[in-house]
């Protein structure tokens, strides 16, 4: 009896089971897919695929990762990190240094503009905004695009192969490289007033940030076509690399028109950062400072503690002493010749002085005398000896300088040695260096202290940081104006751009009459470790005069500080030693010493064949259209 | 005893492993040097590259090579025919350019090796070279002459001695230099430039030196023939 009971429900069950239909059973909606029409239908799922696009944009320098190394180069600061020494080692770059020809994200981008477009159930407003905000970032993409490569396929509609066979139709030659810069400056202007107008959105597409784009592109652009006839071998007969003399005044008019928008306020109320009384805390709090105070930054890749996206800048770079994580330390050191190009508070260039006019050392009672007196970005760009960092001091200094002009010096801080005249060993060497070839502490005697996340706990791995990389800031808008200026012969509208600058970080005493090597120096000290010394000197096309690969002695270092084209091949050192003299006035006192830091054994050279990196031979072969770049 | 079956296994491994299961590697060396009437052209090592192409295998890539310090150049390649280019732009020389301006193309048929020495005519030449050392003070006499003249001359930048401790000398390989810029030269077929040679740790009573002009506008320099001087 229990058997055909059993076996009467299995039948029912296979009764029921079986009724239903083909395509009820196999028509299953994907559960981690999401697909178009839906995706598209509400805000909150646009703004994810948007997000995905927002973070997969490109940016010279970053924080994040491995970041820390894309600040190292050109000869501005030193790897501390036996695996990095390299990059200083080497005596040139590749010619595919910096390439970059990433068309999936163009597509992914164009998708989105095409799918939103015909999206059915937004409201035009968020609508628009979505679009406006691909376009921002495709322009901006194509913007890093010919900033590395010069002309590029400008591809604005996604493609789609027909299974013909023949794919000619979809071989895109090269644009010219002033075309793509006008297909930047003309979306900024398309889309900037569809972008709200408001100073507090920094991580998305802002007015503030488009107009920031327009005026930097069409100020690259404007200087490639002045200064690019310098280098006329770095040219194209197509002029897909190389824009013509004669277009430079009206790239530099749209690059001046576009800032000064910003600058009177039409894009939000951006202004220069000028909240904390001491100007060189004021100039670090830049980059740390998210709250809506904050109206410098116009466009930023933000990060949060406590999600997926954070940074470990921090960890990477923190003081050797002061680090919350062992031994993950001191990786970024600046170089004596970014520190020295500080200027001082009466607008003139010096040396740090080390010696008299007697070649007799010069001793400081306190290591940061030695650096008294100078532009505040300096200290709140740089580490220095003796430095503060969440409350404690660094501890910089190579050994004691004896009487006897020897130097007593150790391997480690850990390891003591015994002074002259006395039984007890004691320690000879700063815990955060320098000693050459030790890594994770300074070799050049700086640490970095841009982007240096104060939080406790900001230098652990487990934790990290979320200082934000900022991409576009209203100091960089008003430099950017101030060099158009300066090349239109606007001297006064330029002196008045860049003083404000210059004001800001101490340096009261007004420039009149500006000249092109006060907006280069401007623009390096400002601007350092952001990604644009790179660029800077290639629109100048002076990277190949300031990185021409021979060697530099301490007298070239010292020398010429402050004019455009002086040489900077190699990062030096500033080492400070204690003098150890009992009795002498200066005993106890601080001395320096410009030193190259053994591990460095190359010279930078930067070929004309750098000026544009490579496309691959993967890219030429597959379109044939693509020409190649020159001196390649 | 009985041979457990594995042994039996693994002593045939090794002979049926032995087959080669690939292409033979390149075998054949094209290899010369780049010379202007049998002289020698000094370059930069490594710094002037020279492509060779082999069409007909679908996609598209040079097999790159360059040139060492005395213009000399080698490749091993596979027998067939290949083009061979100097890239625009590159090398203190002019190369064969076809009516466009172009550097033109050389078509090379590979059939075992063979020696190969390309011709091109350089901006300048350093000529009758002569080093002399008093104590640790280097001397160097030469004469820098013009071989492109005309509408296609280009001025002299700057002349540089140039003093290492290896065989390698150039701007970026170096223990000593002089330099003498363009401007300052007179008369370019009396030139002399003095270093001091610095104390080389660990000891050696010998170095390197060549000297080599930098000319307008071309990025690569010319250099003369290496020398090895006793100190």
């Amino acid at each position: 009896m229990k058997k055909i009971y059993t076996v009467l429900t299995f039948a029912a069950l296979l009764l029921t089971g079986a009724c239903k239909k083909d395509s009820a059973f196999l028509d299953v909606p994907p559960k981690q897919i999401i697909p178009e029409e839906l995706a598209f239908s509400d805000p909150a799922l646009v703004l994810s695929v948007l997000g995905d696009l927002y973070n997969r944009q490109l940016d010279f320098s970053s924080l994040d990762g491995d970041g820390w190394r894309s600040f190292v180069d050109f000869s501005e600061a030193f790897p501390s990190e036996n695996g990095s020494y390299n990059i200083v080692q080497r005596t040139g770059w590749g010619y595919g240094e910096w390439g970059t020809w990433d068309y999936g994200y163009i597509r992914d981008l164009n998708l989105f503009v095409k799918r939103a477009t015909a999206a059915t159930k937004l409201t035009e407003v968020d609508k628009a905004r979505f679009i406006a905000e691909a376009r921002f970032l495709r322009a901006n993409f194509y913007f890093e695009m010919a900033k590395r490569m010069g002309g590029v396929p400008l591809i604005i509609e996604p493609m789609q192969y027909d299974y013909s066979g023949n794919v000619t139709n979809l071989q895109v030659p090269r644009s010219k490289e002033s075309e793509v810069y006008d297909f930047v400056i003309s979306e900024a202007e398309a889309i900037k007033n569809i972008l709200p107008v408001d100073a507090n959105q920094k991580s998305r597409a802002s007015k503030g940030a488009a107009l920031a784009m327009e005026a930097r592109a069409a100020l690259y652009a404007g200087s490639i076509a002045k200064y690019g006839s310098k280098t006329p071998q770095v040219t194209l007969p197509g002029a897909e690399v190389g824009i013509p003399v004669g277009m430079a005044s009206g790239y530099y008019q749209k690059a001046l028109t576009a800032a000064e928008e910003i600058i009177k306020g039409q894009a939000g109320s951006y202004q220069l950062y000028k909240v904390l009384p001491d100007l060189s805390e004021n100039f670090a709090a830049v980059f740390l400072d998210k709250s809506s105070v904050n109206q410098e930054s116009i466009f930023i890749e933000d990060f949060k503690v406590n999600s997926a996206k954070v940074h470990g800048f921090t960890t990477n770079n923190q003081p050797f002493s002061i680090s919350d994580e062992g031994l993950d330390a001191g990786r970024l050191n600046p170089s004596l010749n970014l520190v020295q190009a500080f200027e001082k508070l009466d607008n003139t260039y010096a040396p740090i002085a080390t010696k008299d006019a007697q070649g007799n050392p010069i001793f400081y009672t306190n290591q940061l005398d030695a650096f008294a007196g100078r532009d505040a970005r300096l200290a709140g760009t740089v580490l220095l000896p003796n430095g503060a960092f969440k409350g404690k001091n660094v501890d910089i200094w190579a050994g004691y300088q004896l009487a006897d002009g020897s130097i007593l010096t150790s391997d480690d801080a850990g390891h003591l040695a015994k002074l002259p005249g006395t039984d007890v060993a004691v320690q000879v060497v700063g815990k955060d260096g320098p000693v050459n070839g030790q890594e994770f502490r300074s070799q050049t005697g700086f640490y970095i202290r841009k982007y240096l996340d104060p939080q406790v706990g900001s230098g652990r791995r487990g934790r990290q940081s979320d200082v934000a990389f900022i991409r576009y800031r209203y100091a960089e808008v008003l430099l950017n104006a101030a060099e158009a200026a300066f090349e239109l012969a606007m001297g006064g509208v330029a002196d008045g751009y860049i003083n404000q600058v210059r004001a800001r970080a101490g340096l009261t005493r007004a420039i009149h009459g500006v000249t092109f090597n006060q907006i280069v120096h401007e623009r390096r000290v400002e601007l350092v470790f952001e990604g644009h010394t790179l660029f800077d000197m290639k629109r100048w096309r002076l990277a190949h005069v300031v990185w021409d690969g021979s060697k530099m002695t301490v007298d070239q270092l010292v020398s010429d500080i402050g004019l455009s084209t002086k040489k900077n091949t190699q990062p030096y050192g500033l080492w400070p030693y204690k003098y150890y003299n009992p009795g002498n006035p200066n005993h106890g006192k601080w001395l320096f010493k410009e030193v190259l830091p053994s591990v460095v054994t190359g010279a930078n050279m930067f070929q004309m064949g750098n000026y544009y990196s490579t496309i691959g031979n993967d890219i030429l072969s597959a379109n044939p259209k693509i020409v190649k770049q020159p001196n390649q | 005893m009985k041979l457990k079956s594995i042994y039996i296994l693994f002593f045939f491994l090794p002979i049926f492993s032995c087959k080669k299961d690939n292409y033979a590697a390149p075998s054949s060396t094209l290899k010369g040097r780049i010379l202007y009437n049998n002289e020698e052209i000094g370059l930069e090592y490594d710094r002037v590259p020279l492509e060779l192409y082999q069409p007909g295998f679908g996609k598209k890539g040079a097999i790159a090579a360059s040139f060492a310090q005395d213009g000399s150049y080698s490749a091993l390649l596979f027998d067939g025919n290949y083009k061979l280019i100097i890239p625009n732009g590159q090398g203190p020389f002019k190369w064969h350019q076809n009516a466009a301006g172009v550097n033109d193309t050389l078509t090379v048929a590979v059939n075992g090796s063979q020696t190969l020495d390309l011709q091109a005519v350089p901006y300048y030449l350093i000529r009758n070279t002569v080093y002399k050392a008093v104590g640790t003070e280097l001397t160097a006499t030469f004469r820098v002459d013009q071989i492109i003249t005309g509408n296609d001359a280009k001025k002299i930048e700057r002349v540089n001695l140039y003093v290492n401790k290896t065989q390698f000398v150039s701007g970026s390989d170096n223990i000593a230099g002089k330099e003498l810029s363009g401007g300052a030269i007179t008369d370019p077929t009396a030139l002399s430039l003095k270093v001091s040679v610095p104390v080389i740790v660990p000891v050696q009573n010998y170095v390197f030196a060549r000297i080599g002009v930098k000319i307008e506008g071309v990025e690569d320099m010319v250099f003369s023939p290496l020398q090895k001087i006793q100190l």
